[in-house]
Parts: C-alpha cells; structure tokens; sequence
C-alpha cells in the first residue's frame, strides 16, 4: 500500500484554476521525482498536499488515513515534513532553535541533524539570516527531519545554489534514500534527480500527463514534457 | 531645586513606565505575532483590578486578590480570543478595530451592570504601605518600590521565556512566518490563544497594582491602553525589549516634563504663563517623543523583525 496517494486534484487560487486533476503515489521508502516545466502546478500540488492550498476537489490519503483538506499542523503531525519552496528558515531564529522549534521525538535528533549536515553544528549559535544559500537548506531539511517525518516533501532542493553545494545536498538526499526514508522531490537538475528517483510523475498544465520508473524516461520523453 | 526631589520624580517616571510595561508587553506581543491591534486590552486591565478589588474585599488578602487579578484576566482573555479575536486574525485592521472597540463596551456595560458606576476601592498591602529612605535623604513610597520590582521580575521573566524556551521559539517563529510553523506541526490557534491569554494576564497585573493607588473603576483602562500603543510605537511592535525600552522612556518622560517645564520655562516666561505652557507642552511631550523617534527609526528602536 502507499504512504502517500493523491487523486483527481484540483486547486484553484481564487477564481483562477491551478490544477486540473493531479494523480501522483509515494511508497514507503520510495524516492519519487514530481517533474514539469515553470508553472505547471508542481509547487501547488506540494502545497495541496499540505493543505496550505486547500484543493477544492480531489482526495489525498497518507499512511492510511484521508488527509484531505485538514489542518497543516495536523498534517505534518501524521508524518509529513515540508522543504518548502524559498526555504523560509525562520530568520530570527538561531540554528539550532530552527531546529529545536517544531521538533517531535525519534530517531532524527541534534545530534544526527548534525551528522548529517556538520555546518549546521559549527554555525548552530548563528541566526538563520546569517546563514548562505546552501546552509539555508541544509537547515530546513534537517528543521523538517528533526519533526521525525515518514515522508520528506522537497521542493526545489537545489534551486539557485553554487554547485559544491548543491553537490552536498544531493549527496545528503542519497543517504536519506539509503536510511530507507520516503521523499517525494521537485528539482530542475535531471543529471541529478534522475539516479536517486526510483520513480517520476511529471505534470503539464495542472495534469498528470506521464508517470513511470526513472529509467523509462527516455531523452524524447524529457525533450516532449521538460525541454525549454 | 533638591536632588532628593528630583530622584522621587524619575522613580515615579520608571514606576509608571513598568506599569505601562505590564500593559505594553502583551499589546506588542499580540500585534507583532498576530497581527492584531486590540482594543481590548485596556478592558482587559480593568478586569484584573476589578478581579483584586473584589476578591481581597472579599478574603481581605491584597495576594489573593493579585492571583485572582491574574487568574480572571488571563480567562477573560482566552474567552476572548476563542469567541471573537480568532475570527479577526484574517480581517484586516479596520475590521480588528471595530470588533475590539465593540468588546471595549460590552466589557464597561457588563462591569458597570455587575458593580454600578462607583469606584471601588483597594488598598495598599499592609506589608508594603510604608516608605523607605531614599539616599539625599528624601522617603520614596515602598509600594511604588514594589511595582518596579515587580516589573524588572515580570521582565526577566518573559525575557527567559522568549529567548529560552520552546514556546518563546515557536512564538518568534510565529512572528516571522506563520504558515511554515504550522506546516511543520505547530498548532497555531493553541498558540495564538496562550500568547492571548499571557498578555492578559500581565494587563490584568497591571490593573490590580495600578488599582491599589488609584481607583477601581469603569473605563480606567482606556488612558492607559493609548500610553501603552505609544510605547509599542516607540519600542518596534513585536519587540519585548522594545516595550520595556519604550515603556521607562514615555514614563520617564511623562513625568519629569511634567516637573521639570514648568521650572525651566520660568527663566524666560513670568511664572504664570510659565505654569500653563509647561503644562501644555508636558502633555504634549511624549506624542513629540514619538514623532521624533519615527522620523529617524520609522520602525520604532527594536522592531522585531527588522
């Protein structure tokens, strides 16, 4: 059974329509890239889930339960843990505060954040607007893993950050696929996403238009839905 | 003109700025993490005096009544939040003020309708209604001592909880980005009503130990509440250290123009004209204060998210 099963979304901000029927399953411990162009609807079906973005139609079950149009807070408490778009640390916060602030028991703790992303450790008295681009998302992964979360919600992992960097953080998404955890992620870098997805749902004007494994994602395929 | 004298008047400027304090720390509070501006919350300081008035009439115990001061105020203020506050957060600031203007009358009506139109009265504890020697010879009032005490404890003590606590932490969380605290598990509407509830509390503090000095009575809250909006304009809404900064500053202020313009005025005005003009401009002084302060720091001197 999947952790994660959205059907037949629709969202709409205001009287504008976002989504038009968005289909799209997460497995335990599966890795699955959600993939479009600009605008397609990736981040709103992120938000749909989470119900920052109320669907108006659709249904989204997660670990067994309907989840459809709950309150985030209950949301992430069943075990979702967002990476939002833009990152939103919270500024005047320290690092470790980020961290600390929502943090709900389990094998995730400080001490394994801080394994995982050892810049956070040595800046962890810093407050989080002092932080670069890169530190920045390492901490709100590691602000959404310290909520012990059963899937990892990602969006735009590595978007606008130097190459070393983004280097780490795909290598710190490995190991969390390695750990067994589920994610669900939204990246531009193919090169990248593509090995660490088992599999893709790529989405074209509000619609799931194609989902399969990674590796049947031929250059035609990526040319015809991705290609600017 | 004796130093002694001039000592009492800035301890009755920083009493009257930690009273402020009280009120200011949960209006700041509230508007800064909320953004709500509450009108209410001078109701709020009436029912903490209301609270100790009539439950150290009744005990005949000034501490019973300081606890109940904060115990109904802290209820009134989560009743409140629950029933009406909570529907506003999303209404814009017209909306806010309309409704808590509303709430500012059916709390005077309901407390008029309880305890009739006259003052009641509270007394000093015994315990601290004497004076102390102050250096320079002069006595100072120990129950005004008391009230600065109270307020430096009250300080460090929010001080402690915002800076070093995970309610402190999801509260400047909050503050900053609302929708992501929630995103990440935090009930927000649990926490909205216990920063609500906190403000209360300390406005309702407020009430009881001004009460004692002064008198308990219908409206009593709203010059204080205008005071402690110019505070939080002063400080940088949202800022704790803003209002304590701002609250001794507009106190200070407030009470030494009222001494000290009238004397130095007479240097160049007969005595008369001096005594009317100071007074004018006295009650004018912390408005001018404030204008001055936002000409050069339009965010107020500790705004919170600056």
């Amino acid at each position: 059974m999947s952790l994660l099963e959205v059907s037949g979304l629709q969202t709409f901000y205001g009287a504008s329509q976002a989504l038009f029927g968005v289909d799209l399953s997460v497995g335990e411990g599966e890795v699955v890239a959600l993939m479009g162009r600009n605008g397609m609807g990736k981040t709103t079906t992120i938000r749909s889930i989470c119900n920052l973005t109320p669907p108006r139609t659709g249904a989204i079950r997660f670990a067994g339960s309907d989840i459809t149009r709950r309150s985030p807070h209950r949301i992430a408490r069943l075990g979702i843990g967002l990476v939002p778009e833009g990152r939103r640390c919270f500024p005047n916060l320290t690092v470790e505060e980020n961290l600390v602030a929502a943090a709900r028991g389990g094998k995730w703790s400080l001490t394994s954040v801080n394994r995982l992303f050892p810049r956070l450790a040595e800046r962890r008295r810093q407050y989080a607007n002092t932080l670069s681009g890169g530190e920045q998302q390492m901490l709100a992964i590691g602000r959404a893993l310290m909520t012990n979360p059963k899937l990892l919600i990602l969006d735009e992992a590595t978007e606008g950050l130097a190459p070393v960097i983004r280097q780490d953080i795909w290598a710190s998404i490995r190991a969390l696929k390695q750990d067994g955890q589920s994610i669900l992620i939204v990246d531009k870098a193919l090169a990248e996403l593509l090995p660490v997805a088992d599999r893709c749902v790529i989405l074209e004007k509000g619609r799931t238009v194609w989902t399969g494994v990674a590796g049947s994602l031929t250059p035609a395929l990526q040319d015809r839905y991705l290609g600017v | 003109m004796s130093s002694a004298l001039i000592i009492e008047q800035v301890l009755n400027g920083i009493q009257l700025g930690v009273t402020l304090f009280l009120m200011a720390a949960g209006l700041t509070l509230i508007f800064g993490v909320m953004g709500l501006i509450n009108l209410a919350h001078g109701s709020l300081y009436m029912v903490g005096a209301f609270a100790c008035a009539v439950v150290a009439a009744a005990t005949g115990s000034f501490w019973l009544g300081l606890a109940a001061s904060l115990a109904a105020a802290a209820a009134a203020g989560a009743v409140m939040e629950i029933l009406v506050i909570r529907r506003l957060y999303a209404r814009d600031h017209l909306d806010q003020v309309l409704a808590t203007f509303a709430l500012i009358l059916i709390f005077s009506e309901a407390t008029r309708w309880l305890f009739g139109s006259f003052p009641l009265y509270l007394n000093i504890p015994s315990a601290l209604s004497g004076a102390v020697h102050l250096p320079g010879g002069a006595q100072y009032s120990l129950y005004r001592l008391a009230i600065i005490g109270v307020g430096i404890v009250v300080a460090a003590g929010l001080y402690l909880l915002i800076s070093h606590t995970r309610l402190g932490m999801r509260i400047r969380a909050g503050e900053s980005d609302r929708e992501m605290i929630g995103a990440l598990g935090v009930d927000i509407r649990t926490l909205y009503t216990i920063v609500f509830a906190l403000g209360a509390a300390l406005a309702g503090l407020a009430g009881a130990l001004v009460g004692a000095q002064q008198s308990v009575q219908v409206g009593m809250g709203e010059p204080v509440l205008i005071l402690a909006f110019v505070v939080i304009v002063i400080g940088g809404i949202g800022s704790i250290k803003g209002a304590l900064i701002g609250a001794v500053l507009v106190g200070v202020v407030d009470t030494l123009g009222r001494f000290l313009l009238p004397v130095l005025l007479e240097v160049f005005l007969p005595p008369s004209q001096a005594a009317s003009i100071g007074a004018a401009v006295a009650s004018m002084l912390i408005y001018i204060v404030m204008a001055l302060i936002l000409a050069v720091r339009p965010q107020g001197l500790f705004a919170a998210n600056a």
